[in-house]
């Protein structure tokens, strides 16, 4: 709760309408969910939960789940947004996955939000709850020894709500369409290259986030209006209460309190990344589609800015960039770090 | 002399019995006799599944239950109800042990009976006089036990907080009975039995009993301060390995550890997280039968332990990321290694960059805040670390921008710098020690001197270097300035310029190679009819030194460098 009392109270009352406003708007969006198979009476209490939004990810799929599960994540929570690829059938066959299916719009749900904040106030309370893309792979410290638990325990140990995971984009040496990952392969095997430096912070005072930026993303799409490439400032990890609410994908949510994940008084605390499986061959032909649809963030921009790219044959490669090698390398190149946790 | 040692342990259990059992039936498979207190405040149910997984083991017992709470009299309580229950059931017990249900025993329970019975009348506990200051975290230290404490710290907090200032202000201080000298240490300690039944049947243990009631965390100096009157041979340190962070939480022990606490031959260590399934499995280590004496060696995983809580609290000098954006003056540490900045001396020679890369075994790049983007050397597109130069990315945040760059790269950063850079880090420059500057003022004027440009553009370009740069010296001949500053006035350099370059150059690098010829100047003619027209203009050129000297004057020193 650091900070708030500096906060004046005309703003805490702003934000806490803003934060009822979102609720609510989840609470009226729920009907747009259909259940397609409901095995939430399998959450124990102490489980931890991860809430997934995908569309035509049916290649990802098996291993997301099996990465997840490896961790120690014990229910999925998936909302299926009009697949035609058989994500759906796949996904009503997992034993540990609650699907939902919607054909409503991406865009007018707020990116998913809604339906995710839906699914938290419904079933995330109480639980340690994280919400990535089926693209987004967690790694903290010690993740090769400990499990998901082990964190999620410290971090109730230690009075912590939320936890801070940056997007770490990675890429393949050589061009993406050349970059083919088979179902059930692990993505970092075919792009295994990151950016290691070059990213930009601003605070945002009105939710008290960092707002990162940079990366690949901005080095080789962006370069006409780089200050338009997309945000790297995750939260993906939180005891969640029916109180909370994602205010813009998982960058920031509400209360406040939750997005003072970083020390600001030269200490570090523990953070994490989410590596991010994006540029791969089916990239390409993603970018086409979304191009159409124009149901992400900005119109799509980020899409047609790859787009362009990625008929020029980009390359993300660079000779600076460096080669994934597990999270003590992130550790010491300062993109993640262990806090306090020994 | 080598006597028969029967060790008795008291477990105090609150959170996962499972675990507890476990351990309860590892000590008393080693022989131990096990007294067993459970918090009040666990279910029945609970207790009696304990209970029943333990009922074949005839050396553990259970003693009367008491609500415990953190930081309150109820433990000290629990302690001494089970520790007299144990020495009543087994009265030859020679020494108690005081482990919790998550302090996890390393050593064979051979090897500690062993251990204290190279030694049997020492009582080993930490025992430390609250007047050697640095015990506690987070203030009260004598206080603990001049005040009143009713209050609990965790439930009540606000009430506790303004109670501890009333009585400040009251000046309330309690008297300690009987003589006693206030002493602190781990909690977690062993006793003889000797000790410890003088102790519970001191003849003055109500009223000890009462003036501890009302201390602050009593379990952390009740047994250690009574131990002082008692006994003769206090061993002050605990057998019981127990780290602590920052904030006085005991630090969780997990599969990872196995190798590091094999290592540092504790016997017991603590606190251990229930889910560590092969750190339980593995340790204790086996009995082979050979009992080892060997003293605890914990220094390194106190290292390493110390070393996490110095990352938490200080930080790595000059990061910045998703969870260290330390705010302005609380950087320890503005940059993570040291950089040189030049400013003028490139306007004043050709090829200075190249020149100066020659001389030096560091990264030299252009002008690093220039209006057309970040000039790395070699012109990429993409500097150390895949930062990118495009200037609009850069200006976004210019701190990230040379901090990640400084950070990034093993060798010195050494950049130009001037009046038509970015001047957004000259704050954050001259405040930092890593810094060394060299600032050559006026020096821009040369470059202009030679643009071919209309006399009225060279007055309004002239006009604006020359306010951006008396507003970067107002920073530099400020009171803040941290960084090793060499300034000169553009006369003062031209005067003497090898000593001053072979001065910085050898400041930031020792080993570099000494000056013997200078790059080529640019030519200096028409310098002071430019001013003088400037002058007559209605412009008043400052920077350039009062009395820049003759210009033959510095043709010959150019003629003698060279």
């Amino acid at each position: 709760m650091r900070n708030l009392g500096a906060h004046p109270i005309k703003g805490r009352l702003r934000l806490r309408v803003e934060r009822q406003r979102l609720i609510g708007r989840a609470i009226r969006r729920r009907r747009a969910l259909r259940s397609v198979s409901n095995r939430t009476g399998l959450i124990a209490s102490g489980d931890i939960l991860c809430f997934v939004t995908l569309r035509d990810e049916r290649v990802r799929l098996p291993w997301f789940l099996d990465y997840y599960r490896a961790l120690g994540v014990r229910h999925f929570l998936m909302v299926d947004n009009a697949s035609t690829d058989g994500s759906t059938d796949w996904l009503r066959s997992q034993p540990d996955v609650s699907l939902w299916w919607t054909n409503h719009s991406y865009k007018g749900s707020r990116f998913g939000m809604d339906w995710i904040n839906w699914l938290l106030l419904r079933h995330g309370c109480g639980h340690w709850c994280l919400t990535v893309d089926p693209d987004e792979f967690l790694v903290y410290p010690h993740c090769n020894q400990r499990p998901l638990a082990a964190l999620t325990s410290w971090l109730d140990s230690t009075g912590r709500r939320s936890f801070p995971a940056m997007l770490l984009d990675m890429y393949p040496k050589g061009p993406v369409e050349d970059a083919i990952c088979a179902e059930g392969q692990n993505p970092f095997e075919v792009a295994r290259w990151f950016d290691p430096a070059n990213y930009s912070i601003q605070k945002n005072d009105h939710f008290g986030n960092l707002w990162i930026q940079g990366g690949p993303r901005t080095r080789a799409f962006f370069t006409q209006d780089p200050l338009a490439g997309p945000a790297l400032n995750k939260i993906p990890l939180v005891k969640w209460h029916w109180r909370y609410a994602y205010v813009s994908s998982t960058h920031m949510l509400l209360p406040r309190g939750l997005n003072l994940v970083y020390d600001e008084d030269g200490g570090e605390q523990i953070s994490g990344c989410l590596l991010h499986a994006k540029f791969l061959s089916s990239f390409a032909a993603k970018s086409v589609e979304e191009m159409d649809r124009r149901q992400h963030y900005g119109n799509s921009q980020e899409y047609r800015a790859y787009h362009a790219g990625l008929h020029r044959g980009v390359q993300l490669w660079c000779s600076e960039s460096r080669e994934y090698d597990g999270w003590q390398q992130l550790e010491d190149l300062g993109l993640i770090s262990r806090g306090n946790w020994a | 002399m080598t006597g028969t040692v029967r060790l008795g342990v008291v477990l105090l259990c609150h959170a996962d019995l499972g675990m507890a059992a476990r351990l309860a039936r590892i000590w008393a498979d080693g022989g131990a006799r096990v007294a067993i207190h459970v918090d009040a405040k666990v279910a029945a149910a609970r207790l009696a599944g304990m209970r029943d997984a333990l009922k074949d083991c005839d050396r553990i017992i259970f003693s009367r239950r008491h609500r415990c709470s953190w930081g309150r009299f109820s433990l000290v309580r629990a302690t001494q109800d089970a520790a007299a229950e144990l020495l009543r059931q087994f009265p030859d017990t020679t020494h108690v042990y005081l482990a919790s249900g998550a302090c996890l025993p390393l050593r064979p329970v051979s090897d500690l009976v062993a251990y204290l019975g190279a030694d049997p009348d020492r009582d080993h506990i930490e025992s430390v006089s609250t007047h050697d200051v640095g015990w506690t975290v987070g203030g009260l230290n004598e206080e603990r036990f001049s005040l009143f404490f009713p209050f609990d710290w965790k439930k009540h907090r606000w009430l506790f907080d303004r109670f501890v200032e009333w009585q400040r202000r009251r000046g309330i201080r309690r008297r300690m009975p009987g003589g006693l000298s206030p002493h602190l240490g781990s909690q977690w300690w062993c006793l003889t039995a000797r000790t410890l039944r003088a102790i519970l049947e001191d003849p003055q243990r109500p009223e000890f009993d009462r003036f501890f009631r009302f201390a602050w965390i009593p379990d952390e100096s009740y047994f250690q301060t009574l131990v002082r009157r008692h006994s003769t041979h206090v061993e002050s340190w605990s057998l019981t390995m127990a780290k602590f962070d920052h904030t006085g939480r005991p630090y969780l022990l997990y599969d990872d550890h196995i190798p590091m606490l094999a290592e540092s031959r504790c016997f017991v260590a603590r606190k251990v997280w229930p889910g560590a399934s092969r750190l339980l499995a593995h340790f204790p280590l086996p009995d082979d039968g050979h009992p080892q004496v060997d003293p605890p060696q914990p220094a390194r995983i106190s290292r390493i332990i110390n070393q996490t809580v110095r990352r938490r609290v200080l930080g790595r000098p000059g990061l910045y990321m998703q969870s260290r954006f330390p705010r302005k003056d609380a950087e320890n540490g503005k940059t993570s290694a040291p950089y040189a900045v030049l400013q003028g001396p490139g306007d004043i020679f050709h090829g200075f960059e190249d020149w100066l890369r020659r001389h030096l075994s560091c990264d030299v790049h252009g002008h690093l805040l220039g209006p057309e983007g970040a000039e790395f050397a070699g012109r990429s597109r993409t500097g150390p670390g895949a930062i990118s130069s495009d200037p609009q990315i850069r200006d976004r945040d210019p701190q990230g921008f040379l901090t990640s760059l400084i950070r990034i790269t093993n060798r010195m950063q050494v950049f130009q710098f001037g009046p038509r850079d970015n001047q957004a880090l000259n704050w954050f420059m001259a405040t930092d020690p890593n810094a060394h500057m060299l600032v050559v003022t006026g020096a821009w004027k040369l470059p202009l001197l030679h643009s071919r440009m209309p006399f009225d553009d060279v007055r309004r370009v002239f006009a604006q270097l020359q306010r951006i740069e008396l507003g970067h010296l107002d920073v530099l001949n400020s009171v803040w300035v941290r960084a090793r500053l060499h300034q000169y006035d553009l006369g003062e350099f031209l005067m003497n310029p090898r000593p001053i370059l072979q001065d910085f150059m050898l400041q930031i690098d020792p080993h570099s190679v000494p000056v013997t010829t200078l790059p080529a100047m640019r030519d200096l003619t028409g310098l002071d009819q430019m001013l003088r027209k400037l002058r007559n203009s209605g412009l008043r050129p400052r920077l350039t030194g009062e009395d820049l000297p003759p210009i033959e004057l510095l043709t010959n020193e150019r003629a003698a460098a060279e």
